[in-house]
């Protein structure tokens, strides 16, 4: 070890691998992962929330996670945004390319994308 | 991409407890649910809570599961990693609150009654990374406070900055950190090093051992800078080789701090070099003593020997030497990153900063606390260490293990820092605190103690040598019920004597357990010697079992489960009873407690 830039580098590097052990930030991505979840393609969208969360260095603040079932097994995959101080969020019958475009918009740009919320989607 | 870790504690308490076969079962699991590529496994360092292990943590939920066995597992992969569902049954979420409703199940970890009082610097990576991958330990701001001491300040700056945070050693003496090496750092010489204690002896302690496990990096990086702070380039961790992952991982720790340059030749292109390398302890308690552990590194046999000249003049080979304990290392890199203001605005006036404890004993969680100092007692055992299993009543802590005394029950809101526990007759010791209940007898424990210290005994000095053979002696002829009086007076003198003339420190205090209970609890003392009795029920000399003929309803069950046959059926039938009742012959009894244990209607009782 030469500088605190190269001390510095493993930092970065390694920070998204244990941050997530620092517990629960106050913003909450929650997935539901029950059969009915699980069945209607719950896993890809996960998995793009986690990509997305760490591509975007977004872990300081936000935490994905999973829950079981929500009852609303027909909108399924469904994922539910908390966010500190504001009404909850649910998105429903979401995939992997949604899932992106809400970590764009919404979490990234604080804009709820209302097409893919319960509301909308039940009008 | 990885979205959740599980984290099994791989520390010595629950690697006895069975968590290598959990790790293996989590990894097979992990792999036929296809999960590999989502859930990290991580074997981390202790999490404290030892009397619950093996413990398992998933993050990011932080869900603490406790007493997992090999076939939880499936259970919680399944149901917790797939689906996303709290396996409850495993979880630990006692908030500690009188509130009988079911618990919240979202429960964190820092709100359970266990970890909310606690305030974890030195543990603060244990249970959280793996110590055996540097880069998770960088990642927590490790060797950052290297970095900046050889970037950004001089030697002097380090030293002022240990010495306005207020650290005094942790193993048990006290004694300002930053004084020792300001006294060490002027005093040339060709060669002066760094030691760490690690020979951690009291029974019942495993506090260095817990950080050498699960945060193997703080202390090196805490030595290099002590190495920089007083011109050394050499360090020595002596450690146990009873400790055989502690010193493991340590050494793979110490390999990989080589390989990432953090130890060497110009460290941080600084100029600085410093070398570390472990010493293997054979496990003699006096080698805990800082001059006999230095004679002990130089390969001679482990004896102290007089001070001063002191460490910081002639040490090791005769070199200036700084010798701290493991605990007040791994303070050291926090202070330095956070200041000394930081960590002087914790504790009390003269105890700055926070202490580990290991609770063991009768107490619930039994395990690794750390807390901030001038907590009292009181709030230790009760709200963090769950109290007295099985409804008895506190009757003593010993603290300070064999060199130590006790706290009795009417001291329990004392504040634990170093100077009110000297002002009480006992001493903070290593940490190890040993919580006793009404059915320890303070004679007996007091000679527990003397034993180990005899057996220790390095044999150099007569005080010591001889002096606490006897103080053994008159213990073992008050336990028999063969004291008197006088007996207790010499007692108190010889110990007297002991402390005044010892050489090093375990002579000078192999006779607190005995003066601190002489001063505590006389009246056991006395309740031996002139009643003949023990209070306690312990001292089996002083014993005898009795069968109450009207409760015992004759089955015979304590006369089968006797193995000397001193239990006879007599002639006398109690009214309501249909058999004769039994009762014990004293003359033969041998005091084992077998027929009061099988005995389901309690008509036998000690006396």
């Amino acid at each position: 070890m030469k500088s605190l830039a190269e001390l510095q580098a493993i930092k970065e590097r390694m920070r998204d691998k244990v941050v997530i052990r620092e517990g629960v930030n106050e913003t909450r991505i929650v997935i539901g992962m029950a059969t009915c979840g699980i069945a209607a393609g719950a896993r890809p969208v996960l998995n793009a929330f986690v990509e997305g969360v760490n591509e975007n260095k977004l872990y300081d603040k936000v935490t994905v996670t999973q829950t079981g079932c929500i009852g609303l097994c027909q909108y399924e995959p469904i994922v539910e945004v908390y966010e500190p101080g504001k009404e909850k969020v649910t998105y429903v019958k979401m995939t992997a390319e949604k899932a992106k475009e809400v970590i764009e918009k919404h979490l990234k740009g604080g804009n709820v994308v209302k097409e893919y919320t319960i509301a909308y989607t039940k009008q | 991409m990885i979205r959740a870790h599980v984290l099994v504690c791989g520390g010595t308490g629950c690697t006895s407890s069975g968590s290598k076969a959990i790790q293996k079962s989590f990894k097979e699991n992990i792999e036929a649910f296809g999960l590999s590529d989502e859930v990290k496994l991580v074997q981390t360092g202790c999490f404290g809570l030892c009397e619950l292990g093996p413990v398992v943590i998933v993050y990011p939920d932080g869900t603490f599961y406790s007493r997992v066995t090999p076939d939880d597992v499936k259970e919680i992969v399944e149901e917790h990693l797939l689906k996303g569902r709290i396996v409850e049954r495993l979880v630990y979420n006692d908030t500690g609150s009188k509130n009988e409703e079911k618990a919240d199940e979202n429960v964190s970890l820092n709100d359970t009654a266990f970890y909310k009082s606690q305030n974890r610097v030195v543990l603060r990576n244990c249970g959280v990374i793996n110590p055996e991958v540097i880069d998770e330990y960088i990642a927590m701001d490790g060797y950052a406070a290297l970095g900046k001491v050889l970037t950004e300040m001089t030697p002097e700056d380090v030293i002022k900055i240990v010495t306005d945070s207020g650290l005094r050693g942790r193993g048990g003496g006290g004694f300002p950190t930053g004084r020792k090496w300001a006294l060490t750092a002027p005093n040339k010489a060709p060669q002066k090093y760094v030691v760490c204690n690690a020979d951690e002896g009291d029974p019942g302690a495993f506090m260095d051992r817990s950080v050498l496990e699960g945060d193997p990096h703080s202390i090196i990086e805490a030595m290099a800078i002590c190495g920089y702070a007083i011109g050394a380039t050499q360090g020595y961790v002596y450690v146990r080789a009873e400790y055989p992952i502690a010193v493991q991982r340590l050494q793979k720790a110490i390999d990989q701090a080589h390989e990432y340059g953090l130890l060497g030749k110009n460290i941080f292109n600084s100029g600085f070099d410093f070398e570390l390398e472990i010493r293997l302890g054979a496990g003699a308690f006096v080698c805990g003593e800082e001059t006999a552990l230095m004679t002990s590194i130089e390969g001679n046999r482990g004896e102290p020997r007089p001070r001063p000249p002191y460490p910081a003049v002639k040490g090791l080979y005769n070199s200036p030497t700084v010798e701290n304990n493991v605990e007040t290392f791994a303070n050291i890199p926090q202070i330095i990153l956070k200041g000394a203001e930081w960590f002087a605005s914790m504790g009390t006036e003269k105890s700055k900063g926070t202490k580990v404890f290991a609770l063991g004993g009768k107490i619930k969680h039994t395990g690794l606390v750390e807390i901030p100092m001038g907590t009292t007692l009181e709030k230790i055992i009760y709200e963090i260490g769950g109290g007295i299993p099985n409804g008895k009543k506190f009757k003593a802590a010993q603290t300070g293990g064999p060199s130590g005394g006790c706290i009795p029950a009417s001291l329990i809101k004392t504040e634990v820092d170093y100077d009110n526990l000297i002002s009480i007759g006992c001493m903070m010791g290593s940490g190890g605190l040993i919580v006793m209940d009404e059915d320890t007898c303070m004679v007996d424990m007091a000679k527990f103690f003397l034993e180990f210290t005899v057996d220790e005994s390095c044999g150099k000095c007569t005080p010591c040598r001889v002096g606490t053979r006897r103080l053994l002696e008159l213990l073992d002829k008050i336990t028999k019920g063969k004291g008197t009086l006088e007996d207790l007076d010499k007692l108190e003198n010889l110990c007297n004597y002991i402390k005044q003339n010892s050489l090093c420190g375990l002579g000078q205090t192999a006779p607190n357990p005995v003066l601190a209970t002489l001063k505590f609890f006389k009246d056991e003392y006395i309740a031996h010697v002139v009643d003949k009795k023990c209070p306690a029920g312990v001292c089996k000399s002083l014993l005898s079992f009795s069968i109450d003929k009207d409760t015992c309803i004759g089955c015979g069950r304590c006369a089968k489960n006797c193995p000397v046959e001193a239990i006879v059926k007599t002639d006398y039938v109690a009214p309501g009873h249909k058999l004769p009742s039994y009762t014990i012959d004293t003359s033969k009894c041998i005091k084992c407690g077998a027929c009061m244990a099988g005995c389901k209607f309690n008509a036998i009782s000690k006396v």
